[in-house]
């Protein structure tokens, strides 16, 4: 499936999630965070640089892990993106959807 | 599968209406049930959902500050844990059958109890004691962890639960 962000085709899964993360920047990620109503601020972006490196590193996400990771509390974590922390910032990053249950 | 009945639900895909809010009720303190309940609570919270849970009879061990590290899993009239019941009323048996359960679950990246009771605080899950049944064990409320948010009757608890997508859920 393709949808076009930032005015670029992005090539995505049926769910919304990118399916290649070479062709994420800041202004997809931007994109996708409006339809999910959420206006980006720099603590976001933080959230966001800090899920694409566990994912580059083949680190699975979890609640409690990003909780731990010392960059945002499961608190804050909630705050910033309320309708589903895990789920809507791999989406933003451009990540694929966590699979964890925790 | 000539004996499925159709569900009139399914066939109106643009009546679906989404879950709003889970309202769990824990009343067993068993490892298994309580992991359970957490893990319900939790994952609503994941996907958005509100979610609360009221812990009542032996439920509320697991929010009493001194008992709920301590949570066995019953190897005693438990058949899923595949002990003959005469050998898992030896002494020892349920710490061994805990020991062996909680490591498989640290594994899986799954928190001890108390861990997970603040992350389900962190992530606004709202905890409950149940006024009954803290009185009926003469429990007080200083011996439950401090993150728990009140003591309800049941009549508050429902109270709590009103609205449309709200699904009650006992434990």
């Amino acid at each position: 499936m393709e949808k076009t962000y930032a005015n670029v085709n992005i090539q995505c899964n049926d769910e919304g999630y990118l399916t290649d993360l070479e062709q994420w920047n800041k202004e997809v990620g931007t994109d996708i965070a409006k339809e999910e109503g959420i206006e980006m601020t720099d603590r976001h972006w933080e959230v966001i640089e800090y899920l694409q490196d566990q994912f580059r590193n083949e680190v699975p996400l979890s609640i409690r892990k990003v909780g731990k990771s010392g960059v945002v509390s499961i608190k804050e974590f909630y705050q910033l993106f309320p309708k589903g922390p895990l789920k809507i910032s791999s989406r933003i990053a451009g990540i694929p959807k966590p699979v964890s249950c925790i | 599968m000539e004996n499925t009945i159709e569900s009139p639900v399914e066939k109106k895909q643009d009546n679906k209406k989404p879950i709003k809010k889970m309202m769990l009720i824990l009343s067993k303190a068993t490892i298994d049930n309580v992991y359970a309940c957490f893990i319900l609570a939790n994952g609503a919270r994941m996907e958005g959902i509100e979610s609360e849970i009221f812990f009542t009879f032996f439920g509320l061990e697991a929010i009493t500050k001194k008992k709920l590290e301590h949570l066995h899993v019953a190897t005693v009239g438990n058949p899923g844990i595949h002990i003959p019941t005469m050998l898992g009323g030896l002494p020892g048996m349920e710490a061994l059958a805990t020991k062996m359960m909680k490591s498989e679950m640290e594994k899986l990246d799954i928190p001890p109890v108390d861990e997970f009771l603040e992350i389900l605080s962190a992530s606004g899950t709202k905890l409950w004691a149940c006024k009954l049944a803290m009185d009926m064990f003469h429990l007080e409320k200083d011996k439950l962890i401090d993150d728990l948010d009140g003591v309800l009757t049941v009549g508050d608890f429902y109270t709590r639960a009103e609205g449309d997508g709200t699904h009650l859920l006992f434990i």
